[in-house]
């Protein structure tokens, strides 16, 4: 099913994926490292989509209890994630009027 | 059939999409609030459009499907839910070792779709189960690295464990690891490749610990941001192996972001990564 051709495409998604993440990041403000390795923390947490598919997969009692334990853990990551960054971003809302004044005091 | 195949593929790549969107605007202070929920947005999606999957499992998994289905449910509302409230509730100083945990379970995540790829009735060739193994490799260093990051900071463990020596041992552990993940691969279809699976991922959790421990508290943020970026990795890695493009992308983008990442929270403390990993290494017998 995964032939050599299928090897060198994911290559390619590769670099043109690390390009993108390298893009994206690079001109970040120093006050936005923290939310932002939250967010990408939450945006990993789509290991979870692995874990269903291979949970839905499973033939036997071990992959069963793995698949279980993975498909636990990555809506953690996935939830827990979300929630924690929201909380972060939520001190950057920009419409608030007091909110710049409180960064100031700092 | 086929038409069921195309809405899943369409829908993750909608998803893929949303979540790099989302991630560009959170690196912007002006439309940081609004990334999160484009990217929220885009994980919704994704993990809906995952479920259609139970119409094409393989015929292996059949007679096991309702089971499976029920499992997934449950884990998805045990492990969500609990992320959810523990993250609710925590005072806002204690977010960094939330962050810390919460990566953790995604590696956890990633390792547990390569124990299921190793041990697998599935015919593979050896290219997809050597990059299982590195998978396998990143993502379990990942889980024990961040739960040992995470109790750092929580205060559960206060001092720095070093002694002499103790690069050399993290290198062999590191090292023998990685050998028996190669094993494993080669002896996949004989007896014995269970025995060379079980002992690569106790090694590889093992490295994750060996590393983290002498690391002091006031780096971890820098070593979190790297364990982030491992875990980005290693499900970019069995995206590869469970042939799905949404996440070898997903995981790629957040493997070299968070990689950019960790080399600027160094640069911030004056600092190079090699410098925090490794300087306090062997300190003991100096002292």
């Amino acid at each position: 099913m995964i032939t050599a051709m299928t090897f060198i495409i994911a290559l390619y998604i590769f670099m043109l994926a690390a390009f993108t993440g390298y893009e994206v990041i690079s001109r970040v403000p120093s006050i936005l490292h923290t939310p932002l390795m939250s967010g990408s923390n939450f945006v990993h947490g789509i290991v979870v989509v692995g874990a269903l598919t291979a949970l839905f997969n499973a033939s036997s009692v071990l992959e069963q209890v793995v698949g279980f334990l993975g498909v636990m853990m990555g809506a953690g990551n996935v939830v827990g994630g979300y929630v924690v960054t929201d909380r972060m971003l939520a001190m950057f809302k920009p419409s608030d009027k007091a909110a710049p004044q409180k960064g100031a005091q700092k | 059939m086929i038409l069921l195949e195309y809405i899943v593929a369409i829908s993750a790549l909608i998803a893929s999409g949303l979540l790099v969107y989302g991630l560009k605007r959170m690196s912007s202070p002006v439309t940081a609030v609004s990334g999160i929920v484009t990217a929220g947005w885009g994980m919704l999606f994704v993990t809906a459009a995952s479920f259609l999957g139970i119409f094409s499992v393989s015929e292996a998994a059949k007679p096991h499907l309702v089971v499976n289905v029920i499992l997934a449910i449950l884990g998805l509302v045990i492990g969500g839910g609990w992320a959810g409230w523990k993250g609710r509730s925590v005072a806002m100083t204690a977010m960094p070792q939330m962050v810390a945990l919460f990566n953790g379970m995604g590696g956890g995540a990633a390792a547990a779709v390569s124990v299921i790829a190793l041990t697998g009735p599935k015919e593979t060739g050896i290219v997809p189960l050597l990059v299982t193994v590195a998978g396998g490799l990143i993502g379990s260093m990942s889980l024990s690295g961040s739960i040992i990051a995470w109790a750092k900071l929580d205060g559960r463990m206060n001092k720095p464990i070093r002694f002499g020596g103790q690069r050399i041992i993290n290198a062999a552990v590191f090292m023998l690891t990685v050998l028996l993940g190669i094993m494993a691969a080669f002896l996949y279809h004989q007896d014995g490749g269970g025995i060379a699976t079980l002992l690569f991922f106790i090694g590889a959790l093992l490295a994750g610990i060996c590393m983290t421990v002498p690391i002091g508290g006031a780096d971890m943020p820098v070593v979190i941001s790297l364990y982030n970026a491992f875990t980005g990795l290693a499900v970019g890695l069995e995206g590869y192996v469970m042939a799905d493009p949404a996440l070898m992308i997903a995981g790629m983008v957040v493997g070299s972001a968070g990689t950019l990442l960790t080399v600027m929270m160094a640069k911030g403390m004056n600092r190079s990564i090699s410098n925090v990993l490794f300087s306090n290494f062997g300190e003991a017998s100096a002292s």
